[in-house]
Order: C-alpha cells, then structure tokens, then sequence
C-alpha cells in the first residue's frame, strides 16, 4: 500500500540532482514527504494512479516539481497531461530544469505551468534555490483544495 | 512621458498594504520600478496602455501582484482579461488577497493565475511574505521574453 498523501512530487531522472533536492528540503524540514519519480511515464502513473501506482489513493501532491527532458514522456508532454484533465489541471507545477531556451520556457507557459526555474549549475545554488522554491510553494502560496 | 519598463505592477486599493509592501521591496532591494494602480480599471489602462497609460510603451511588467477586491473592476476581471490577450497572457501574476475563501481559490487557479497568496494579518509576517514573493518571482523564477 502506498501512502495516500505527498506534498512534493519530483520528478527527476538525474540522480546527482535528485540527491541534492532531497536533502535541501530535508536540511530546511520542507517536506517529510516527497516522492521521486525518474521518468515522465512513472509521473503520469504516479499522478493518475495507473499502472504501479493503480492502489493509489487520488489525492493531488501539493506542488510537483517537473524536469523537461525525461526518459519515456516528456515533461512538457506531462504538463499538458496535468492541464488537460479536471481532476489535476490545478495543481501548481514548477518546471525545474537545465534548459533555459526561450522556446522552451514559452512553451511551459503556454501550457499552463506555474513557475519556470532554470538549475543553477552551482551545488550551492542549487541547494539554496530547492530551498527557496520548497519554502515558497508549501508555506507561502495557497493551493486549491480538492476538487472533485 | 511614462517610463517604459516596470519589474512589478502591484495593484493595491488599501494605502497600509501598499505602503508595507512598497517598504518590504525597498528594503530588501527587490525593485527599483513598483507601480502602484489602485483601482482595476487603472491596473487595466496600465497593462493595456490605454487612457492615462496611453502614452506607455507596451512592455509587460515581470509580475503582476493583483489583489480580489478592487474598486471599478474586480482582481478576477483583470486577471480574466490579462489571460485573454495574447500580449499578456503568459505574465505571471500573483494574487495577493485577504480572501481565503476556497471559491476564491479556485477560480483565480481556474483562471490561470501563476500563486495565490493570502496577506498576513501580521505586520511582520506580512513584510516578510512580500520579501519572499519579491525573491522567488524576480530572482528564482524565469518569466518568459515579451512576445510580440
């Protein structure tokens, strides 16, 4: 069985950058629970609660955390996923990733992200930047609440 | 002649408010350029350049902070127009309200707005969440480039 509620979804397929999210939100108590998911199809299981994660139960993670180049399903693939069905088009996403193309980031608004955040290269910045974005999305901003 | 680029447009009918956010984006040298519009319909004429901005070079602010309740028009009016126009439509905006209601919630998400915040009661708190949003949407997050 599966624990019903995540506050962050990540999704990630950089195990070096994964690493480093996880332990700046641990280091800032952020989130007790995040889950990491390391490709686009494992996202859209995850969120839809299809496939691995069909005993899931439907509760939406308060913010997820979304790279643009993915194994499988792309990210901007499962953002228009997430934007197109009811029961998830709300959820606030953030695009985090190393590209920092024009087209790209126009795309990811164009689709309807929340927030668009290019990883700095830097460790530091890095770390510090998961921070601020944990901080701001789970203790600033307000989510919708569910709707069925 | 009215300046060409601002970094925020914050639309803010309550003079505290405005004054501990204009104090809150000073202090922590977040934005040289805030305008401030009181109303709905001037947070209008400001984004579209018309009326009393009819003379302003159409250059998108870098956030919209919008709070719900506005004399003339209501925040959810300007919000619903700004995602209506192509020019502007890829903005972020944040809304900054007393509304935590949850219908509130969900149609300014509804409507697209990129953050849903609402203002502390606290003066403290409330200087402190303006400095965070200040720091997350001008230093973290990446807008896109004005689209022509």
């Amino acid at each position: 069985m599966i624990e019903n509620s995540v506050e962050i979804l990540l999704v990630e397929d950089n195990p070096n950058d994964e690493m480093l999210a996880l332990h700046a939100f641990k280091k800032h108590n952020l989130a007790d629970k995040v889950h990491v998911v390391r490709d686009g199809a494992e996202a859209l299981e995850f969120i839809f609660c299809t496939g691995a994660y069909a005993e899931r139960l439907f509760v939406n993670p308060r913010v997820i955390l979304l790279d643009k180049k993915l194994p499988f399903v792309d990210g901007m693939e499962v953002l228009r996923e997430i934007r197109a069905d009811a029961r998830t088009r709300m959820i606030p996403v953030v695009m985090l990733t190393s590209s920092a193309e024009d087209r790209d980031v126009i795309e990811s608004y164009q689709l309807g992200v929340n927030s668009y955040i290019v990883k700095p290269v830097d460790f530091e910045q890095f770390s510090e930047t998961a921070r601020q974005l944990g901080y701001y999305w789970l203790l600033i901003n307000q989510q919708p609440s569910e709707v069925s």
